[in-house]
């Protein structure tokens, strides 16, 4: 339990992906089983555990200590797991082999009752150190959050086990906590664990961005066209009954969509984009990627939800045809058989990803330039003789995205960065004019910590601490006058509507494309710019 | 007997005077007479007339005040009662850093210790803290609550280490204040059986020069510049540092830095999450809650006075267990300084 009370201390200070997994990948090694793959679990929330309930807890600490003291310390601390691990004091000398590890704590709890589950954990209690009260605390009240994605935890899998990621998702969902066949063999002690879940993942192909030396290659002859959606690119698998719903990563979001679900009366997988339509008075239109974020993230979906925000998804590839695998076949055999096998599924919920006819190059570039829709996001070139490859090889699929949108804003609040830009002002929220034309003020639209090179950061630190107006605490507030503050170049993908952002729109993937040291900022650009962007944005033609 | 002992002291807003005595303790404004615990700033200030201290502290105020700090410099030896206007002063070692003494200060058969600031663990960089039986003990209160609880300090230094080996691409700068926590670490991590050379910055230089010629062994110590070699020098390199510089420019020389920072502080997890450190290491020069009511308990005095910190529940807990105790609102010592 220490051990994992350790990681967990770690992992929650730890702000850099590659130092997270380090720390994973150590511990994974350290770690005998089946502690190690409890702890995995934990991490990705796949671990069900008899749920204590705080006030039980507290109820513990007040048997123990005076009132007053407590409430000065929880005052004082802020957290209550945090604060009862720190005071929780026991006249008994911890042992160490009375330790409870991790697999004890599991499987005692498993067997016992929510009253008697109390009692164990003041048990365990007098037997732990701080940190590990702390996380004995935080696993029973079910409040684990330390930022540990089940995509970091399997990359870390990988990394330990010397295998492409891309292994461990196809395995994922047939496997159990503590995953002791998998550690197994990722040790190189068994051989590969046969995936036993029916309807499993199956690892997705990805493109490459089309960059200028491969103009050359792309000809009507050897690569087709499709639009490029932007929805989320999901894995529709039925097989035997089973029916799921993966996201590219193999995380099952099958729970989220039941629209879909009722009619995947299929067999087989099939690759493709979620969207959502909306219904309006005019008939049925696909949403903007805004009104897919109101089905995504969510375990649950209300009645309301599902007739206001529909799902569907537009189709774009075939895997599986009946228990036929098809992935070793041409990419323009995979079409010829989903045309086909699109025509058996219920049309207002499944629809063919169209491809899009061109000649030459330049009608490409015109096409990309105006697409016919504005959830549109590009283009994808498939070539007609690609097999079904998991991972992103280099060749076979490009994607090329639309240029990005582009505005000038002004540079408001900075705020210090973490880890290896500790020292630095590195995360910059900047804002565009609005009000009146003569009396116009700034209103932050959104914030930017990527895009600007090395020496571009040193740039705009100096410019930070030269120009800095107030400060609180990590940021600080900047010089931005009409005539005097520094102007950003904005690159993002879309707008969305917000109401928590005061300027009521919330970029999508901004990034600081250039420094306009050149520009006055009373030249940048005005909300309304903005909300004509929106408005484009979320009218279908 | 004296019957009050605030005849003998009380606070002021200068600090703790002796009214019987005619001199102040730790004032935090310059006065006529001071007699000093020890050398950190908020307790050790300049511009006194005449000043009392062990001659550790007097040395350590000469280093950080470029010597005229005061009128009149008088050392005191631990041990041994001096008389001041008709008020018997004596020092005995507080075991906080080097130098540090708790001040005795009797009259007419009534004894007060004034401990300054005080640990009770074994610290290999000063002498240990030696209980004096009393009438009135004045206490801080820098970490009374009871969720203050030190760890063993071996095991955060080994964390430490632990960490060096695993991230050897990467520097680990630890954040220490420069008089006493900064020796320690190194020191212990010698004990722990680092060899290296720990990289050390231009604020500790003279301190950690000054703690080798009272016989503390730093082992090989070299300045963190980038003058001497390349960033890459100090991947795999532990760097010493006052926390005030990570923030700093001064930072960026290093490869990726861990940011490490060794405090009592660290014990509360969202104190390290706001400062970004990434690896806290729970190292105190102060008593935790622990130490602080085992202190009172072993010296049973009829009073106790609580000062600096989170006074009120040290005072709580010696209404709760039948010690008399009041806080003294003194003002001017740091809260933050550990």
């Amino acid at each position: 339990m220490e051990e994992f009370a350790e990681l967990l201390d770690r992992l929650v200070l730890t702000p850099a992906r590659n130092g997270k997994l380090t720390l994973l990948v150590d511990y994974f090694r350290d770690t005998p089983d089946p502690d190690r793959g409890l702890a995995l679990a934990a991490l990705t929330g796949d671990l069900d555990i008899a749920n204590v309930k705080p006030a039980m807890i507290r109820a513990l600490i007040a048997e123990r200590m005076d009132e007053q003291l407590f409430a000065y310390s929880y005052d004082y601390v802020g957290d209550l797991a945090e604060t009862i691990s720190l005071v929780w004091s026991t006249d008994e000398p911890v042992r160490a082999n009375a330790v409870p590890t991790l697999g004890d704590i599991v499987t005692s709890l498993a067997l016992a009752s929510r009253s008697d589950a109390v009692r164990l954990v003041e048990k365990w209690l007098d037997q732990l150190d701080a940190s590990a009260r702390y996380a004995l605390l935080k696993l029973v009240t079910g409040g684990l959050r330390i930022g540990v994605s089940a995509r970091l935890a399997k990359q870390a899998l990988a990394q330990f086990g010397d295998v492409d990621v891309t292994e461990i998702e196809e395995l994922w969902h047939g496997l159990k906590p503590p995953y002791e066949a998998l550690f197994a063999w990722l040790e190189s002690k068994a051989d590969k664990p046969q995936s036993l879940a029916t309807a499993p993942f199956r690892p997705v192909m990805l493109s490459t961005p089309l960059e200028e030396p491969d103009y050359t290659k792309i000809s009507a002859e050897a690569y087709v066209a499709e639009w490029k959606w932007d929805g989320i690119r999901v894995q529709l698998t039925a097989e035997g009954g089973r029916r799921r719903i993966y996201s590219r990563t193999g995380d099952d979001i099958s729970q989220a969509f039941p629209d879909i679900v009722d009619f995947m009366n299929f067999e087989g997988t099939l690759d493709g984009e979620l969207l959502v339509a909306r219904n309006t008075d005019a008939g049925v239109e696909i949403g903007a990627f805004g009104d897919l974020q109101q089905r995504l993230n969510r375990k649950t979906v209300s009645a309301r939800q599902l007739e206001s925000h529909p799902a569907f998804v537009r189709l774009y590839d075939l895997l599986l045809d009946g228990s036929d695998d098809v992935r070793g076949l041409p990419f323009v055999e995979r079409r010829a058989r989903l045309e086909s096998f699109v025509k058996q599924l219920e049309p207002t919920r499944f629809d063919l990803s169209p491809l899009v006819p061109y000649d030459s190059f330049d009608d490409l570039v015109e096409l990309r330039k105006n697409p016919p829709h504005p959830i549109i996001e590009g283009l994808m070139l498939k070539q007609r003789s690609s097999t079904y490859v998991p991972g992103r090889p280099k060749g076979p699929w490009f994607k090329w995205k639309r240029d990005p949108f582009i505005i000038d804003a002004v540079l408001v609040y900075a705020q210090r960065g973490h880890g290896k830009r500790s020292s630095y002002y590195s995360d910059y929220t900047f804002a565009v004019w609005t009000g009146p034309e003569t009396e116009p003020h700034l209103v932050p639209v959104g914030k930017a910590y990527f895009g600007f090179t090395d020496d571009e950061l040193k740039q705009l630190d100096a410019f930070v601490r030269n120009n800095t107006t107030e400060r609180f605490g990590p940021v600080r507030s900047v010089r931005a006058e009409p005539e005097h503050g520094l102007v950003l170049e904005v690159a993002f993908e879309g707008l969305n509507r917000s109401k928590r952002h005061k300027s009521g729109v919330a970029m999508r993937f901004p990034r600081i494309s250039r420094l306009r040291w050149d520009k006055p900022p009373i030249e940048a650009d005005r909300l309304e710019t903005l909300e004509a962007l929106l408005r484009d944005s979320e009218t279908a033609d | 007997m004296l019957k009050r002992p605030e005849a003998l002291l009380c606070s002021t807003p200068a600090g703790l005077y002796s009214p019987a005595g005619d001199f102040h303790i730790d004032p935090v404004r310059a006065v006529d007479r001071a007699l000093i615990t020890h050398g950190h700033s908020d307790h050790a200030r300049s511009g006194h007339r005449k000043v009392m201290a062990t001659q550790q502290t007097l040395d350590i105020m000469g280093l950080r005040y470029a010597g005229n700090f005061a009128g009149e410099t008088q050392a005191a030896d631990l041990g041994k009662a001096t008389e001041i206007n008709g008020v018997t002063v004596s020092f005995y070692p507080a075991g906080h850093v080097l130098g540090s003494a708790q001040i005795v200060v009797e009259k007419d058969g009534m004894r007060i210790v004034a401990s300054g600031d005080y640990k009770r663990r074994a610290d290999p960089t000063c002498t240990g803290f030696e209980p004096v039986s009393c009438d009135v003990f004045i206490t801080e209160a820098t970490f009374a609550l009871p969720v203050f609880r030190h760890p063993d300090s071996r095991d955060e230094i080994a964390k430490l280490l632990k960490s060096v080996e695993q991230f050897p691409e990467r520097s680990h700068l630890v954040g220490a204040y420069a008089l006493g926590k900064a020796q320690r670490v190194i020191r212990m991590l010698r004990d722990a059986g680092y060899d290296r050379t720990i990289y050390i910055h231009g604020a500790l230089e003279k301190l950690c020069h000054y703690y080798k010629s009272q016989g503390i062994d730093l082992g090989p110590l070299s300045p963190a510049t980038t003058e001497t070699g390349s960033v890459q020098d100090f991947a795999g390199a532990v760097v010493i540092a006052p926390p005030s510089a990570f923030l700093d420019r001064w930072a960026r020389r290093f490869p990726d830095p861990v940011s490490c920072f060794a405090s009592g502080w660290m014990r509360i997890r969202q104190r390290a999450r706001q400062q970004g450190i990434e690896l806290p290491l729970i190292l105190s020069d102060h008593c935790d809650w622990d130490e602080l009511t085992g202190t009172i308990t072993e010296l049973g005095p009829s009073q106790v006075w609580v000062t600096h910190g989170r006074e009120e529940a040290l005072v709580r807990w010696c209404e709760l267990n039948d010690y008399a105790a009041r806080p003294l609102h003194l003002v001017g010592y740091e809260d933050e300084g550990d």
